[in-house]
């Protein structure tokens, strides 16, 4: 049994696009949290070793392990061999679960485990022992013969059926042993079922076919992937990925299905990722359509206008995955943390902050819908307004910016920018005829939007842009400046902004998203940020650099896990993998920074329409429509 | 004494039944719905009828609802046949009824459900692609400790509604 955490990097993710699973290279599944994403967890050793709880399959003893999903798909196959011509594989997956046919029943979650012996005689070892609501609950099993073990969880149940026969371990929870000769295949089943009598799994065929058509739903989703290269493998993993964060309920995304895993090691960087960033939206929208995943897109556009909606005029930073606004934080002192990063907490305090970025991004996003070819009804119309004229009201206000300090507010420039590209995007709208707006007033509060920036939000001895008005610090949100289409790429100001953003942050491929003397409200140490890596890339390809873009794409897809995950961040010395894991945040860079290499056609295109914009209609017929016909028949 | 109720006779008249019905019915599937809500019990008379129908859940809800509303007004006629065969009714002898009832449905109900349900599971044969619906149990615990008590409750709340609809407070 294995006592130390495994690496952050170490992990694969399973789910079912309403919760997920984090399973290790020993075959342990660490990390569950059932009915949904952000529920207690049932499995949590990630963050604890011994109050956590875990569920093992995997040899006795093992000499090598690999594992990789099956091509296209979200199932997990770990192959073990034990030595001499000993070889196992277990298969693992979340049971995708349509509601389409009549005599099939389907739990409201299944974890399925398949052992199959493929060489030698082995013996499998497995041990279920989940400890429920973070770890303050011991699981109490209760056998129930042939029906397999039930185990009530507040008002669910998880239900454990097994073809390796099971009693109690010492240590608590259930386990059991078998000796497989070659062909030799068991499943185990770990179901939860809220509210209503269970459905109990059936195993051996039904289980094999549960399995089959798991791989059969993914295969055909990752077909409809329409990105012809480069890195067709990297991309199609990251939509998965991205997919498996999806909330199909809502058609929310996550940032990330983990709580708590430390940007610092032994730090208190601990932060909850069970949530929706605004932040995010615009990174979704553009990953989601430029990819063909055209459904997922307009379900993730309605998701965020639908959400904002609640709160509108003001919006906030973070949402629960059914649009809530409760994000109340916690901490859970009883657990230890990853290798002793204290303290974990649920819910996220950043939910509180001033963003004033996320406005910018929303009316951006609808600026993407319609872009693409989306129509905006009657109150999406009135919900954009309004936090247009929010962000003419607000506009010079500090904000704690798209890093989420936790220290005095600051005049972000990049707050200020994205407020200016609302009004660029929202003039283009209102000249399309989408929205109704006083345009003079937009224009006039441009300006000054402008105005401010490039006087206040610039280095004069370096000639870039800084992060904070009146600062001379520069931070890597000033990349998304010229991605966000408030500068061209190649403008000279910006061009000064990314050599230094390049010297000072940089750490070869990697890049830190701010420097140590930025000051967030935390003590110092953490590792480089994935996502600013892919906005390099991005930069560089937009400026036309394309073969520094790709091999800075190359080496920064290197460090993706064995299964192609990426994390928050890397430690750019140990090459570890730190924060919560998988994030959402690096898997959009890896797309958008495709994308934007894909070239001629999405990276040539302007993103927004910009200051200086022809008029809108020709704004709108600068990109192609990929998605016109689609988002159309989607509505 | 309830308006409602003026003699003996109304007790069967079908207007009352329905009205009677309707309201027993809706209140003890309060009292269930929000057992399950509350985590308290993972009963469903409604999911637990309806998948005898359908495997499809949200059909089996729509469906099972559709059941569990007739058996509701069948079951009201029922006592009001008792309450008129005895010669009086109210909330009291309703409640004493509707325990009865619930004990009965707690056991001899439970029983014959896990028989004839054709798609409930079997706790000696286990699970079969066909018959996977976990089985109530004793009392129907398996849905939960406290399930013997709310079903109870809730049947006591249907009888005593009646009780009082047709023979008066």
């Amino acid at each position: 049994m294995p006592d130390s955490f495994p690496e952050i990097g170490d992990y694969a993710l399973l789910g079912d696009c309403a919760s997920a699973a984090l399973v290790s290279r020993e075959g342990s599944v660490e990390w569950l949290c059932w009915p949904r994403f952000d529920a207690p967890s049932q499995l949590a050793a990630i963050l604890d070793r011994e109050r956590g709880g875990r569920f093992e399959l995997a040899p006795a003893h093992w000499r090598r392990v690999e594992r990789a999903y099956v091509e296209g798909t979200n199932v997990l196959d770990t192959v073990y061999e034990t030595g001499g011509a000993g070889r196992v594989r277990v298969r693992d997956c979340m049971v995708a679960a349509p509601e389409m046919e009549e005599g099939v029943a389907w739990p409201d979650h299944q974890l399925l485990r398949e052992v199959t012996c493929e060489g030698g005689e082995v013996e499998v070892r497995l041990r279920c022992d989940p400890h429920l609501d973070y770890g303050r609950r011991e699981a109490v099993w209760e056998d129930r013969g042939a029906l397999g073990h039930f185990c009530p969880d507040r008002g669910g149940v998880l239900v454990l059926r097994s073809e390796i026969e099971l009693r109690p371990h010492p240590e608590g929870g259930l386990q059991g042993r078998a000796r497989l000769a070659p062909g030799d295949r068991r499943f185990v089943s770990l179901s939860y079922d809220a509210e209503e009598p269970a459905t109990v799994p059936v195993l051996g065929e039904v289980a094999s076919d549960r399995i089959e058509r798991t791989l059969a739903y993914w295969r055909g989703w990752s077909a409809r992937c329409e990105h012809p290269g480069p890195r067709r493998d990297a991309v199609v993993r990251s939509a998965l990925t991205l997919k498996l964060l999806t909330v199909a309920a809502s058609g929310a995304l996550l940032a990330a299905p983990t709580t708590s895993l430390p940007e610092h090691l032994g730090g208190v960087r601990n932060w909850d990722y069970r949530f929706c960033w605004l932040r995010d939206a615009g990174f979704t929208l553009r990953a989601l359509l430029g990819l063909g995943y055209v459904e997922e897109g307009a379900a993730f556009f309605s998701w965020l206008l639908h959400t904002t909606r609640q709160t509108v005029p003001e919006l906030r930073v973070l949402y629960g995955s059914f649009g809530g606004t409760e994000c109340d934080e916690h901490r859970l002192d009883h657990l230890t943390g990853y290798r002793g990063s204290r303290p974990v907490r649920v819910g996220n305090a950043a939910g509180d902050q001033l963003q004033l970025d996320t406005y910018g991004t929303v009316v951006a996003t609808a600026w993407d819908f319609v872009r693409h070819g989306g129509r905006l009804d009657a109150w999406q119309s009135r919900l954009v307004t309004q936090l247009v004229h929010e962000v003419c009201e607000r506009w010079d206000q500090p904000d704690e910016g798209i890093w989420e300090i936790r220290c005095d507010r600051r005049r972000h420039t990049y707050s200020a920018a994205m407020c200016a590209v609302s009004l660029d995007c929202a003039l283009a709208m209102g000249e399309a005829g989408l929205l109704r707006i006083p345009a003079e007033r937009l224009r006039r509060v441009r300006r000054a939007i402008r105005d401010s920036i490039e006087a206040r939000g610039v280095d004069r001895e370096s000639g870039s842009y800084v992060s904070a008005f009146g600062g001379h610090e520069v931070d890597a949100s000033l990349l998304l400046l010229a991605l966000h289409g408030y500068v061209a790429p190649d403008d000279p100001r910006m061009v000064a902004t990314w050599e230094r953003i390049d010297r000072e942050l940089g750490e070869g491929e990697l890049m830190r998203r701010y420097g140590p003397g930025w000051g967030d409200g935390m003590p110092p140490g953490e590792g480089a940020f994935v996502a600013c890596g892919f906005w390099a890339v991005e930069y560089l390809a937009r400026l036309g650099r394309v073969d520094e873009a790709n091999q800075r794409f190359d080496r920064l897809l290197a460090h993706a896990n064995d299964v192609g995950l990426l994390a928050e961040e890397v430690d750019p010395d140990s090459g570890r993998a730190l924060g919560n894991f998988p994030q959402a945040f690096s898997h959009l860079g890896v797309i958008n920074a495709a994308l934007a290499l894909a070239g001629p056609g999405e990276a040539g295109a302007p993103l927004r329409p910009g200051p200086d914009s022809k008029t809108a209609a020709e704004a709108l017929e600068s990109v192609p429509k990929m998605a016109a016909e689609s988002l159309e028949a989607v509505r | 004494m309830n308006p409602l109720a003026a003699s003996r006779d109304v007790a069967l008249d079908p207007s009352l039944v329905l009205a009677g019905g309707l309201l027993a019915t809706a209140l003890l599937t309060l009292v269930l719905s929000l057992s399950q809500g509350l985590g308290w019990s993972r009963i469903s008379l409604p999911y637990m009828l309806g998948t005898v129908f359908t495997t499809r859940r949200s059909r089996a809800m729509i469906v099972g609802f559709g059941v569990h509303l007739v058996l509701g007004l069948v079951f009201a006629a029922g006592y009001g046949l008792i309450f008129r065969t005895i010669g009086r009714g109210g909330p009291g002898l309703g409640a004493l009824l509707g325990a009865l009832h619930g004990l009965l449905v707690l056991t001899a109900g439970m029983d014959l459900l896990s028989a004839a349900h054709p798609r409930m599971a079997s706790r000696h044969h286990g699970p079969t692609p066909t018959r996977q619906l976990e089985p109530p149990g004793f009392l129907a615990r398996n849905y939960g400790r406290r399930t013997p008590t709310i079903t109870l409750l809730a049947h006591l709340a249907y009888g005593a509604a009646l009780g009082w609809i047709y023979g008066g407070g």
